[in-house]
Parts: structure tokens; sequence; C-alpha cells
């Protein structure tokens, strides 16, 4: 039965949303499998969090290496939570004042969106921007053109590098953009480069991708492949 | 440039002196052996300055490069110029902060256009913090430069719904079956702009800026591929992500700003056309953030060359032996 249900409902949904592509009649079982997948990514986040708090609380109790970090998770979530879902200093919104908690949760000046702009904000943009040091350092140790593949990925990074940037224009603006040599200007040649080679890669990937979840899909809708289920 | 070296003397000076323990190192151990050996720090530091000072430069002295808009950003532009006053418009943020310094100078720029073509503009986001990003965007925009536009009228932010290619794949077809408020808890029923929109397809034109999934490609395969024929999809994306959606051009995405560079070449388009004599410094972000990437890329391709003629010269000497 525990395995069965889930089986039933995976098969059901699946060919549901396939007819639902195929039929126009069926259109609406499409929708309604696809807010029923709505409301459980919202139960989803729920499931997260308590996966979160298991986890943590287990390296805690573990005193693993870095339980501290984990600590620090922890405080950092429960304070978020708590204020973001008590709306904690959210004034009432002015169609319904009588309604303490009726105003936006990410009210401006409200302690939730103090944690979003000066916490949340700068330590995301903070990691993302911390790409460029590693990015550079990652060039000078390991980019050797050893061979001739090597070599080839790095003329074409050379070219991209500098066709997005006006470095490229300027090296090669002696070409005059009409003749018959434009094609040899850089940012030219990277966009040839990004609409020939990376166009055909990339639709090759997806082509092979696309086969792979056809046949996994399937798998999954026939119940062949339980494997998502688990092990008891 | 000179002027600036002039005034700016001591940030020179600052530069240089932060390399003086390593121009030492390099007159007391010889420089290729330095080099060989550099601690990854002293790129770290480069790298710093090499993005530091273009953005000091560029505040001090406003400047910018001159960027030439290319065939897709031009796409981009043209999809919303062909646009009459009035027609519905929906934006979908599918970003967060941490892609913000990326994306959304291009939100700014397109939500500009698109007010100054009044178009009635419609905001969701399938990002989480999406929803923040689009409050941030009227804030700057419209909020700030256009106040006779109104709320519930004029632009409407539905919110952040979860469910991913879920949200799509329904809202496509049934925009009310998820969307039953807006952000601020109003009902559809009472935004005078909601009045007769059931659905997706209804909009002229999609605009998705995006840093992953769900994205544009999510957009491509869920709204446009099924609807060819009524959904029109253009999309702003990061650079990472920007040769995933290659394939999709130009049949199921006419137009695509592919990171910072395509931000700075739609701006550019905005700002001849809407931008008047003095353009407002925040709609050329894109352009400003040109200058730290010119020599941030020069300074990765230095490395990447420094680096290979060491790797040859000692390759050359072991053979040699």
């Amino acid at each position: 039965m525990k395995r069965q249900v889930p089986l039933i409902i995976t098969a059901i949904a699946g060919f549901a949303l396939i007819a639902a592509y195929f039929i126009p009649y069926t259109q609406s079982w499409g929708e309604t499998t696809a807010i029923w997948f709505d409301v459980l990514a919202s139960i989803a986040f729920v499931l997260g969090g308590g996966n979160l708090l298991r986890v943590h609380l287990k390296k805690i109790s573990d005193r693993v290496a870095g339980w501290g970090y984990s600590v620090i998770v922890l405080v950092t979530f429960i304070i978020t939570l708590a204020v973001g879902l008590g709306k904690v200093g959210v004034a009432p919104a002015p169609q319904f004042p009588n309604y303490p908690w009726s105003g936006p949760y990410r009210q401006t000046g409200a302690p939730f969106w103090f944690l979003y702009e000066y916490a949340f904000v700068p330590l995301t943009a903070t990691m993302f921007a911390m790409l460029a040091f590693y990015i550079a350092s990652a060039a000078f140790r390991a980019f050797r053109a050893k061979n001739v593949d090597a070599s080839l990925l790095l003329g074409t990074a050379f070219i991209i590098l500098l066709g997005r940037t006006f470095a490229g224009v300027i090296l090669t603006e002696w070409i005059p953009p009409n003749s018959l040599f434009s094609g040899l200007r850089v940012e030219n040649l990277t966009v040839y480069i990004m609409s020939v080679f990376t166009t055909a890669g990339n639709r090759a990937i997806m082509i092979g991708v696309a086969l792979g979840i056809v046949a996994t899909a399937l798998k999954l809708l026939l119940g062949v492949d339980r494997s998502y289920l688990g092990k008891d | 440039m000179s002027d600036f070296i002039i005034h700016q003397w001591w940030l020179l000076l600052i530069v240089l002196a932060s390399f003086a323990p390593l121009a030492f190192k390099m007159v007391r151990e010889g420089a290729e052996n330095t080099l060989r050996e550099l601690d990854r720090g002293w790129v770290f530091l480069l790298m710093l300055w090499a993005v530091l000072v273009p953005i000091y430069y560029i505040g001090v002295t406003g400047a910018t490069l001159p960027e030439v808009p290319s065939a897709l950003s031009q796409a981009v532009f043209d999809e919303i110029e062909k646009l009459k006053p009035g027609d519905p418009v929906l934006f979908s943020f599918d970003y967060d902060p941490a892609s913000a310094g990326e994306l959304a100078p291009m939100a700014t720029a397109l939500v500009k256009h698109c007010a100054e073509k009044k178009l009635k503009m419609y905001f969701i986001a399938l990002w989480p913090v999406g929803a923040q990003m689009v409050d941030n965007t009227i804030d700057k925009v419209i909020k700030a430069d256009f106040p006779q536009m109104v709320y519930g009228r004029d632009y409407v932010t539905l919110g952040y719904k979860s469910g991913n290619e879920g949200v799509i794949k329904v809202i496509v077809t049934n925009l009310r079956e998820l969307y039953t408020t807006d952000s601020r808890g109003r009902s559809l029923n009472d935004i005078p702009m909601m009045q007769g929109i059931m659905n997706v397809q209804q909009m002229k034109l999609i605009i998705n800026i995006s840093a992953g999934y769900p994205g544009t490609k999510e957009w491509v395969q869920y709204a446009v591929t099924p609807y060819p024929d009524t959904i029109r999809l253009i999309a702003g994306s990061v650079g990472v992500q920007s040769p995933q959606l290659y394939p999709y051009i130009p049949r199921q995405l006419p137009g695509l700003l592919a990171a910072i560079k395509g931000a700075a070449e739609y701006e550019r388009l905005v700002i001849n056309k809407y931008g008047g004599p003095t353009p407002d410094p925040k709609y050329m972000e894109g352009l400003r953030r040109m200058g730290p990437q010119l020599i941030a890329h020069l300074l990765v391709i230095a490395l990447i060359v420094v680096a290979n003629v060491l790797y040859f010269t000692s390759r050359g000497r072991q053979r040699a032996r």
C-alpha cells in the first residue's frame, strides 16, 4: 500500500499531463494536476524547513566538526522565520486598519525588510561577487594549452572574453565593417561562436537530455523505476 | 584619463604600494621563480584593483564606454517599441540579490522603456525573493520617475508563487486559478487592470529576467512552445545561462539581453530614444559596469598568458635536459 498509492498517483498525474498536452478536451486535467503540484511545492517548503532543523540539530547534538556553523544557521533561520511569519513590526494595511496582521510581511522599515536588506542582500551578493576572485585564480593555475583541444578552448575563451567588452571592438576596428573580412572583427567572431558552435553543442546536449527524460519519465509512469520511493 | 591620474595620484600610489612586497620578492628571487610560486592572494589583490579602480574612475568622471547594440539587444528593444500604449505586458522577475548586479540594470531599463511606452505592466515572480526585486524596481523607476502611473490601473504586482514551471503551466491557460489576490492581498476582481485578464496568452509580450531555474528556459518550454501563435517572449539572462538559450533564438525567443553587456547595449538604445540630454545615472548602471568588466577580462587574459608562458618555458627546459 505504501508503495502502490504513490505509484498510482504518479501514473495518473503523469498521463493526465501528457493527455492534456495533446488532447484539448483534457486541458483542464492538466491544469488540476499542475495546481496539485504547486500546492505540494508550497508544502515542500515546510518539509525543507523541517529537514534543515533535523540535519543541523543532529550535527549540534553529535558535536561534529563545524557544529558552531549549524548553531548560526538554526538561530538565523528561526529568527527570520519568526519575524516573517509573525509579521513583527508590520503596520496594518490601509484597507484593513483594524487587523494588525493585514500588512505585507516585507513592508519597508519592518524587521523582516531590515533582515532582507542588510543581511540577506549583502551576503548573497558577496557570495556571487567572490566568483571573480576564484575565476582569476583558476585562470592563472589551471588553463594550460597542453594539447590541441586545450589550445582551441583557450583561443575561444580569449575571443569571447574580448568580445564581451569594448576591447574587442578597439582591437579589430581597423577591419572595415562592410568588407569581405568583417567576420574577423572580434565582436562578429563572438556572435558567430555563440550562434553556431555554442548553439550546435547545446542543441545536441538538449536533444540527448530530452530523450533521456522521456525514457526516465516512461519508466517512472509505468512503475518500472521505483527508486524515487526509497528503500523501505 | 590624464586629468584623473593627476588629481587622483594617491590612488595610483596606493595601488603601486600594495604590490611593493611582490616587487621586492621578484628582485630578490627572480621574476620567474616568484611568478611560478605566486600566492593566490596576489591574484585576488590584482582582481580587487582591476574592479575597484574602474568603478572609482567611472564614479568620479561619469565616463562610460560606447557600447554598440547587438542584433539581440536591438530585437528586445524593437519588440517593446512595436507595442501600442495600453498593451498588457507580463514581467516575470526570476532572480535574487546574488545576481541583481548583473540583472537589476536591465530590469530597470526594461521597466523604464515600458513606462515610457505607457504599457500596462503585470509583475510576477517564480523565485521567492523575486517579489522584492519587483518592489525595488518599481520604487526605483515607476514611483520615482513616473508618479502619474497608478497602481492597479497602470501596473500591478501579483507576487511570488511556488511551483516553478508548474506555475507557468497553469497561468498560460488560467491565471485566476493560481492568483486570486495581488501581492498586497487585494482581490483581483477589485483591480481595474485585471478586468478581463484570464490568462497569460492575453499578454502582448512576456518579459522574463532570469538567473537560472525556473527561468527563461521554462517560459520557452511551458509557455511559448505550446502556444507559439499567442505568446511572445523576450528575456534578460545572466552570462552563464545565456549559451543555453541560444538554441531558442529567434523563433521561440526573438530577443535576449545576455549578461551585463546585453544590459549596457539595451540601456544605450533606451537612453538614445528616451534618456533626454542628461540621462539619469540609474539608467546607465549597465554601461557603468562595463568598465570594471573590461579591465577584469583583460586581467584574466593576462593571467592566462603569463601562466602559459611559464608553463612552456619550464617544459622547454625539461625537454632540453
